[in-house]
Parts: C-alpha cells; sequence; structure tokens
C-alpha cells in the first residue's frame, strides 16, 4: 500500500493550486465554526463562573420605597434562600473635565452579600467614598483618589473615589432608557449604605431587593409572592435574570455566535463539497488508465476506494488544521473585542479541543460527501473498460440553438460552452450555485456597514435631530422651557417625558419607557424603517412594530398602560399605529395625554435642544450648573459613542465575514476554472494546434466560466439578500433590529470581488495554457 | 519545402537526458508524400513536432520555405500553424461537443483561405455525416473528419502522426486513401509517421528513422495505392 499512499500524495502535490483553494474554502468554515463556538463556551464559562463566585442574584425587583421591616416579609417567601435590599437611585457626577450619569447603588459590608463587587483596584467605600464602575473609570480616567462632585435629588456632596469595580449584574451597563452602552457618560457609583439612603431619601427604606432563590426553585413562582409583598410600595414587577439588560445582552450574544457557528459554516461546507466532488471526479476521469493497471495488478474495491476517499480527506484536514489556528486567533480576536464590552473579572478565552474536533469532523464529513460520487465511480470502473480510451462524450445541441435561426448567431466557442453546461446541468447549476454563494456571503459580509449607516441615519438624523437632549433629576413644570430657551446658544427647546411604564394586554404584558413629546415636535420624529414620519397622534401610543407584536396588539387595539413613577397611575390608551424603527421597543405618546394618563400637572423630565454649534462650551457649562439637570447628551457624542460601541464589534464582526468571503469567491472561481481547464486540456491542445492564439484558446475556456458567472450574479444577489435576513434574524433582539438594507456600493462590491477573482482564476488559465505541452496532450489516449 | 540541418533535441526528464534527435538533416520537396518509418522511441515524433512547429530543436536549424522555425517564438510558430499547416494526430482530437461540420469549421473561421468545411468534409467522403457529434461516428469517420480539419484551410503541408493507429485494416485503408486524395488532387506536401512498414509503400520517399537520426532514405519508384496496402 505504500506505493498507492506515495502516489496520493504526489497526486495532491500536482493538483496543489486547487487543492489549496479547497483548503482555504474548508478553512474558513472551520475557523467560523470553531471560533464562535469556542468564544460563546468562553463568555458562558467566564460568566458562569462569575455567578457562582460573587452570588448571582436570582430574582431582581424594585419598588418605589419599601419600609425596611417588610424584608422580614419577603425573605419569609418559600423558596428563597438569601435576600439582600439596597437603595438604588439615579444621579450625576461632574469632575474636572466632564460630566456623567451614575446610578448610585448601596453596598452591603464586603461587597454586599448578593451580586457581590469585585474590588478591581483600591478598597470599598467608606463615608464620602464610592467604588466606580470598571468601564465608566477607564473611559474617563477616573480611579481611586480622584475627586468627584455627586449631584442628586437636587443636592450636591463631595465624593472621594476609593475603588474601581464590577458586578455581575452589570457585567453590560447600559445608561438608563438607553440603547446601547455609553461608557464616557453612564457610570455606576456603589456608595455605602448610609451614604445612598442620605442622597436618595431612603433612610430607613430600600427601592430594590435582589434574591437568590433555593435550589429547583422556579423565579416566577417566586415573583408573584414577592409582587403581592411588594404592590404597597409601588413594586415594578419581580423579574429573573432573563429581564435584566446585562444578562439579556451577554445571552443575544451568545445565541447570535451560536447562529454564526451553524449558518456559516453550513454554507461554506456545502461549498467545499461541491469543489472537492469536482475535483475528484476530474482525476479520476483523468486516471482512468492508471486505476485500470491498479485493478490490473490486483488492487481491490477497498483499496481503490480508499485511496481517492484519502484525497479528499487529506484535504479536508490540511483546510481544518489551518482552519483550527485560524479558529483559535478568532475566537482570541472576538474575545478581545467582548472584554471592552462585557467586564467579567477574567473572560477566560481558551482554546476549545472539542470545539475544534468537532468542526474538523464536520469538514471532513462534507468533504466525503462530497467525495462520494466520484469515489463510486472510481471504484465501479472495470478494468478492461479503464483500460480503453474513454469513449467521447455525447452531446447535442442545446434547446436555445434549436430556435429557429439562433445557432447562426452562436460562435463556436459559444456553442462549445453552452453544450457543455448542458451536458451536465447538474453540476453546472452546482457550479453557478458555487459561484453565487460567493457573492451571497460577499453581500452579508458587506451590508452590515450599510445597515449601521443606515440605522445611524435613521436614529440620529431623521428621529432624533436636537443638538443635545437634556434629562432632568425629577420632573420640572413644562414653564421650565423657557429658562432653557434663554441659556446661550438655545435656539429652540422642546419638552419631552419620559415615563417607566408597563403596558398590557391579556395576559401579556412588556416593560417600556412610554416617550412623551409635543405634537408638532420639530427636534424629534417617530420615523420608521421606510423613513417614514409618523406623527405625535393627539390619542394613544405609537408603538415598535416589535412591541405591538409581543403584546399582540394591532392598530386601534387598546392596552392596558400603568406607569411605574409617582402615583402609578394607570388607564387604557389605544395604539394609534406602529412603526417598524430599528433601535429598542419604543412606545410614544403625546404629552398632553401621558398628563391626562398621569392626572399630573404639566410636567416634563426632559428637553430636546437646538444649539448654535459655537456655543456649545459654554451652554455645557450653564447646564451643569444646574442642580435640576441630570444629564446633557450632545447628539454628537452619541453618535460618536456608538460608533464605538455597537458599531464596532459589528463591524469588526463583518469585516471578517467579508474576509472569509473573499477567500471564499477566489476558492470557488478558481476551482472553476481549474477544472475546467483540466477537464478540457485535451481541446485546448487541439485548438492550439490547429493554430489558435493563446488568448482565442483562453476565450473558449473561460466562456463556461464566464456563463456560469453571469447567471450566479443575479442568484447570488438573491440569496445574498435572504443571507442578509437569516443573519439579521439572528442578530435581533429587543434591543435592536439591524434592518437589511443594501446600497449600490456593496452590490457593487460582492459583484467586483466575484468578477475580479474570476478574473484571476481566469488569468491563472492563460498561463496554464502557455504551458500546456501540445504534442503530449494530443498524443496520449488517456 | 523544408530544409532542416544538424537538428538536436535533448528532453530533459528528470535528471536524466534523453536524446530525441541527433544531427538529423532532411530535405522535403513541394507536393511529395513522404513517410516517416521507425520504432518507437526513434524519435520521429519529435521531428515532426519540430517540423510541425510545437517543439523547438534543442540545437541545428529548420527552415520551412523563407521562415527559421527554430529561431520562431511562439507567436510566430502560431501563425504558422495556423496557416501553412494541418495536422492529423492518432487520437483523433475531435471537439466532442462540436458535430463534424463544426469540428471542421473550428480551423475555417481561423483560416485565410478556406474551402468550406462541407466541401472538406466531402473530400473524406462524409457529407452524409455533416451534423453527426464524434460520439456518433465510428473511429475511421472520426479520423477523417480530423484530416477534414485538417485540409479544410489548404495547408501548404499535412503533418501525420500515426494516423491509422486506432483502426483497423479496412477502416485504416480509407483514411489513407482520403490522405493520398489531398496530397494527390490539392498538391498539399504530406508527412507521414508510422511504425507500420506496410504503409511505406505509399509514399514517394521513405525516411527510416532510428535511435534519433535517419539511418536510410528508400525511393519508391512506384507509389502503391493505399487500397493495395495490406498488414
Amino acid at each position: 500500500m505504500t506505493a498507492l499512499w506515495t502516489k496520493l500524495r504526489r497526486d495532491l502535490w500536482q493538483a496543489r493550486g486547487q487543492a489549496t483553494a479547497i483548503a482555504v474554502v474548508v478553512a474558513c468554515a472551520v475557523a467560523t465554526s470553531a471560533g464562535s463556538v469556542a468564544t460563546a463556551r468562553a463568555l458562558a464559562r467566564s460568566r458562569d463562573l462569575y455567578y457562582a463566585r460573587s452570588a448571582m442574584p436570582d430574582l431582581f425587583a424594585e419598588a418605589t420605597r419599601v419600609p425596611a421591616a417588610v424584608a422580614g416579609r419577603l425573605a419569609a417567601i418559600p423558596g428563597v434562600a438569601a435576600l439582600e435590599t439596597r437603595a438604588v437611585g439615579d444621579g450625576r457626577v461632574t469632575w474636572a473635565g466632564g460630566m456623567a450619569r451614575v446610578r448610585m447603588i448601596s453596598v452591603g459590608p464586603e461587597g454586599g452579600a448578593l451580586g457581590r463587587l469585585r474590588l478591581r483596584a483600591g478598597r470599598l467605600p467608606g463615608a464620602g467614598e464610592a467604588a466606580v464602575s470598571e468601564s465608566f473609570a477607564a473611559a474617563t480616567g477616573l480611579g481611586p483618589g480622584d475627586r468627584i462632585s455627586l449631584i442628586a435629588n437636587g443636592r450636591q456632596q463631595p465624593v472621594t473615589i476609593s475603588a474601581v469595580a464590577l458586578s455581575p449584574e452589570y457585567i453590560y451597563a447600559m445608561p438608563p432608557g438607553g440603547l446601547f452602552p455609553d461608557d464616557r457618560r453612564f457610570g455606576l457609583l456603589w456608595m455605602d449604605r448610609p451614604e445612598v439612603e442620605a442622597a436618595l431619601d431612603m433612610e430607613g427604606a430600600f427601592d430594590q431587593a435582589v434574591f437568590r432563590l433555593a435550589p429547583g426553585v422556579h423565579p416566577a413562582a417566586v415573583a408573584d409572592a414577592v409582587d403581592a409583598v411588594l404592590r404597597p410600595f409601588g413594586g415594578l414587577g419581580a423579574h429573573g435574570r432573563d429581564r435584566l439588560v446585562s444578562h439579556r445582552f451577554l445571552a443575544d450574544e451568545m445565541r447570535q455566535l451560536d447562529a454564526m457557528a451553524v449558518v456559516l459554516p453550513g454554507i461554506f461546507l456545502g461549498v467545499a463539497a461541491f469543489l472537492v466532488s469536482v475535483a475528484l471526479s476530474r482525476l479520476v476521469a483523468s486516471q482512468r488508465m492508471q486505476l485500470g493497471t491498479l485493478r490490473a495488478l490486483g488492487y481491490g474495491s477497498a483499496a481503490i476506494g480508499l485511496h481517492y476517499a484519502a484525497y479528499a480527506a487529506a484535504i479536508a484536514l490540511a483546510g481544518a488544521a489551518l482552519g483550527v489556528g485560524l479558529g483559535h486567533a478568532l475566537g482570541a480576536w472576538m474575545s478581545d473585542l467582548y472584554r471592552d464590552f462585557y467586564r467579567f473579572p477574567l473572560l477566560d478565552y481558551r482554546a476549545d479541543p472539542g470545539a475544534m474536533a468537532q468542526a474538523a469532523a464536520l469538514a471532513l464529513g462534507a468533504s466525503l460527501l462530497g467525495a462520494a460520487g466520484a469515489v463510486r465511480g472510481a471504484v465501479r470502473l472495470q478494468p478492461a473498460e479503464a483500460m480503453r480510451p474513454p469513449a467521447p462524450a455525447t452531446y447535442r445541441p442545446t434547446l436555445l440553438e434549436r430556435l429557429a435561426g439562433a445557432r447562426a448567431l452562436l460562435s463556436l466557442p459559444a456553442r462549445m460552452s453552452l453544450r457543455g453546461l448542458a451536458r451536465r446541468p447538474l453540476r453546472a447549476a452546482l457550479g453557478t450555485l458555487g459561484i453565487a454563494s460567493a457573492v451571497a456571503v460577499l453581500v452579508t459580509g458587506a451590508f452590515f456597514d450599510d445597515a449601521v449607516d443606515f440605522m445611524m441615519r435613521l436614529a440620529f438624523q431623521e428621529s432624533l435631530r436636537a443638538d443635545a437632549s437634556v434629562a432632568f433629576s425629577r420632573p420640572v413644570s413644562r414653564a421650565a422651557l423657557h429658562e432653557l430657551r434663554r441659556l446661550p446658544g438655545v435656539v429652540a427647546a422642546e419638552g419631552s417625558r419620559d415615563e417607566p411604564a408597563v403596558l398590557r394586554r391579556g395576559a401579556r404584558s412588556q416593560r417600556v419607557a412610554i416617550g412623551g413629546a409635543e405634537p408638532g415636535a420639530r427636534l424629534t420624529a417617530i420615523v420608521g424603517e421606510a423613513r417614514r414620519v409618523v406623527p405625535v397622534p393627539d390619542e394613544g401610543l405609537v408603538v415598535s412594530a416589535r412591541l405591538a407584536a409581543l403584546l399582540g396588539a394591532r392598530p386601534g387595539d387598546r392596552v392596558q398602560v400603568e406607569l411605574l413613577s409617582g402615583r402609578r397611575a394607570s388607564g387604557e390608551l389605544p395604539i394609534a399605529a406602529t412603526v417598524d424603527d430599528v433601535l429598542g421597543l419604543t412606545a410614544t405618546a403625546s404629552l398632553d395625554t401621558l398628563r391626562r394618563l398621569a392626572r399630573q400637572g404639566d410636567l416634563v423630565t426632559g428637553a430636546q435642544l437646538a444649539v448654535d454649534p459655537a456655543a456649545r462650551p459654554s451652554l455645557d457649562g450653564a447646564l451643569r450648573n444646574r442642580p435640576a439637570v441630570a444629564a446633557v447628551s450632545w447628539r454628537k457624542d452619541t453618535i460618536q459613542s456608538f460608533r464605538e460601541t455597537l458599531a464596532r464589534t459589528m463591524l469588526a464582526m463583518a469585516t471578517m465575514l467579508v474576509g472569509f468571503a473573499v477567500a471564499i469567491a477566489g476558492g470557488v472561481v478558481y476551482s472553476a476554472v481549474r477544472a475546467s481547464f483540466s477537464e478540457r486540456s485535451r481541446e485546448l491542445a487541439t485548438l492550439r494546434v490547429i493554430g489558435f492564439t493563446r488568448v482565442e484558446a483562453w476565450r473558449v475556456l473561460v466562456g463556461e466560466v464566464a456563463l456560469q458567472l453571469a447567471a450566479a450574479l443575479p442568484l447570488g444577489a438573491l440569496l445574498g439578500l435572504g443571507l442578509a435576513l437569516l443573519a439579521v434574524r439572528s442578530f435581533e433582539s429587543d434591543l435592536f433590529r439591524i434592518p437589511v438594507v443594501v446600497d449600490r456600493s456593496t452590490w457593487l462590491f460582492a459583484v467586483g470581488v466575484t468578477v475580479l477573482a474570476t478574473l484571476l482564476a481566469s488569468l491563472a488559465a492563460l498561463r496554464w495554457i502557455r504551458r500546456l505541452a501540445l504534442a503530449d496532450a494530443l498524443r496520449s489516449g488517456d | 519545402m523544408f530544409e532542416a540541418r544538424g537538428l538536436e533535441k535533448v528532453y530533459r526528464m528528470g535528471e536524466v537526458d534523453v536524446v530525441a534527435l541527433r544531427g538529423v538533416d532532411l530535405d522535403i520537396l513541394e507536393g511529395e508524400l513522404v513517410v516517416v518509418l521507425g520504432p518507437s522511441g526513434s524519435g520521429k515524433s519529435t521531428l515532426l513536432n519540430v517540423l510541425g512547429g510545437l517543439d523547438a530543436p534543442t540545437a541545428g536549424r529548420v527552415r520551412w520555405r523563407d521562415h527559421d522555425l527554430s529561431r520562431a517564438d511562439d507567436r510566430l510558430l502560431t501563425r504558422y500553424r495556423r496557416d501553412h499547416v494541418g495536422f492529423v494526430f492518432q487520437f483523433y482530437n475531435l471537439v466532442p461537443s462540436l458535430t463534424a461540420r463544426e469540428n471542421v469549421a473550428l480551423a475555417a473561421e481561423i483560416a485565410r483561405d478556406p474551402m468550406d468545411p462541407a466541401e472538406a468534409l466531402a473530400l473524406v467522403d462524409l457529407s452524409g455525416r455533416l451534423d453527426h457529434f464524434p460520439s456518433q461516428l465510428s473511429g475511421g469517420e472520426q479520423q477523417r473528419v480530423a484530416i477534414a480539419r485538417a485540409v479544410v484551410k489548404r495547408p501548404d503541408v499535412l503533418l501525420c502522426d500515426e494516423p491509422t493507429g486506432a483502426l483497423d485494416v479496412a477502416t485504416g485503408r480509407l483514411v489513407l486513401s482520403a490522405l493520398a486524395g489531398v496530397n494527390r488532387d490539392l498538391g498539399t506536401t504530406a508527412l507521414l509517421i508510422t511504425h507500420n512498414a506496410a504503409i511505406a509503400a505509399m509514399a514517394d520517399r521513405v525516411l527510416h528513422v532510428h535511435d534519433g537520426g535517419i539511418a536510410r532514405v528508400v525511393v519508391n519508384q512506384r507509389r502503391a495505392a493505399p487500397e493495395e496496402l495490406a498488414w
């Protein structure tokens, strides 16, 4: 058998170009699969370890103000194993050079019993001190020893930073009402309980309770009992980890990674299997004589079958080896990206032999599947038959040529190409599909850029038109807007109102923040994906289409609305319209509608400002000096921070995908041209001998590939749209929805890369034609 | 027509040099039918390759009319093959996806003054098989299509490498008579390579090739008709 292995080695070496092209496609599949699985596992492992070590709560409940004595009743609920109560509230901090919103959280002795703080630097805060979240510290440069000024409830107090810390409840920290992390302008501030109580007027009370449940107890069962206890105190509805933003974001990320580990490698391996099938059938066809000789020498079916299967396996394993290495690097790279996003004490990424082995096994399986047909052919070939040159393949005029007069219009090379494709329609179709899949993957990788651009245009140009948004630390009278309008640089000011609320319809409910806007507002607008502006209704709500679907509601249906702040007023509102917006689950009502619902004076919680750009620095200072102002966010900063966070990871992944797509496009077209060349080298030699120049012979060769390319481009565009849709479905969450928007430049890019790859592979064919040993090709009967 | 002097061809096969031609001197006249006879490995195919512009000699000089083939580049050799040479091989090398007429048209379309493909096929007695694909033709028919494809451009020289090698005797005679007909009727110089000594009788001259050189030259006083040959 040694001789056969030697033959295998030399066959592979001879076909190294094509083998490499296939191996690269396999490597892309293995890398994506192994890389994403390993990363998802690293995230899960790091999260689980962190949750376990920090006693992550199972259940969370917020209320307006609960007397400390009620804690005993909560702890007595069956199924509750441990309880911690906290005082939590929002405020803002300023320091030399900055201002940010903060969430103050009381911290128990030794970092708390549940959801324990982990210190990265410094020591637990004492009187007049606070620990800040690591992401905030990293973004602002603040650290232990720095002094900041805290403003809460309209009062200002100096605070010294004592520590930089992490919490398992805020692995991913989003500002309240925000849609993505904004570490420079939002941070967490852990302080001693009495400090927070004093700042929030919460002495002898708490407004958050977190629970650890006894093993096997379902959070939903306990939640109802907790809600019953907290209802009189403004309980907002207890919920499990699944509704904790940090947990949910992380879970979504892992789900996306899992989807990525299946969908993309599936496509890549399908392409690889096809390429193996083409390459191997060509090899078997060209080795008929050798096969006959081997048979005559006494090699059995098993040995011959194994020989060709090993050819496919060798390519798959080489690709897998490359892919495993690439996948490890890819996983490490993705984990690095995540480190900025998800704050674990340790993101434990390591090589994952299980994921690697699984991906390699899949690659091997796909490759062998692709080889099956050719191997069967080799095994079935009878020795006597194999020793004769093959009978000329049977061709017939194609349907197209049989149309009256059509044949005369087709050149001889065109007829050769058409008949070649028509003789083996399945293979032609698969080849076309292979090139089309390259186009599709290119579109899928590249459209993210367009989608993010589109989201940003929609969110920050068409919806949010204000230069600056001001959030007040407590609801203020609408008259306060007059004051803002008088500030230097303010061109216009419109009131807005954010009301945390629960929407209910039948058994379904959803927590949202209802945005109140002035009818005819010019600084904010409700804009859907089709860039249609939905006016603020006089009566009722405009909600995200996704929110309506979650509630099972349609325009005209009425929903129960319970406001979660103040007196917790409730009432019924109709759904006036739905809007297919892209960021978050939104609900918008007119300020008057909210006023009627809340049965409260004409209040606003924020303001949207149009500002003369030159006046920004002075206006910033003026706003900062107003205790009623909790936060100011500038649109410019928001856009930048969006680019730095969501957009950056998403685009990094997309760039990687584009890299793979380019490799696959190259692999597919190279293989297609190479197979076509091997199959027709005899024909090409004939043409050359007759007197065709190299370029004339080359044109005959590329005709077939060009026809497939022409068919593949529109098909690939369609597949690309489908694949993009599939990709965004797997990325979709309550927090954002990526629209399938493909700009013309992306179409051009996908088509351009594929055509260019085909052109380059075709140019390589010109070199193969030059090297064609004319006389030898024609004399052999093989 | 051809004039070769001191023609040498050495192939480097891995680490061994194989001498295929060693110092061949040769003259072929216009309109002649020459048979090159020799056992396999004697260098006859190499000689045909060099004369046909498929290969360049390692040393020596070969002229066709006033062209120096030994110094020509690929472009000139392609031009030479295209305009002046018709090839016929043992394995017919038809394009399987083209009909008989289309295979012949392939050569006609790039020639300067071709005949009608149907006319060329009539010369080899295939008028009835114009629209058949190679898979629908017998071996002899396929070879005659190959001859028609070689002559359709009205070549100055026809180079045939074992044209009957894959055929039975009766079919071989048909093919040879087609070749002889072209030589006779169109005046095309023909060079016919074979290891089959019986074929030598139809030639004007027979070159016996042995071990890379021309061992002897026999001039036939009378050319036998292909129908008379037997092997």
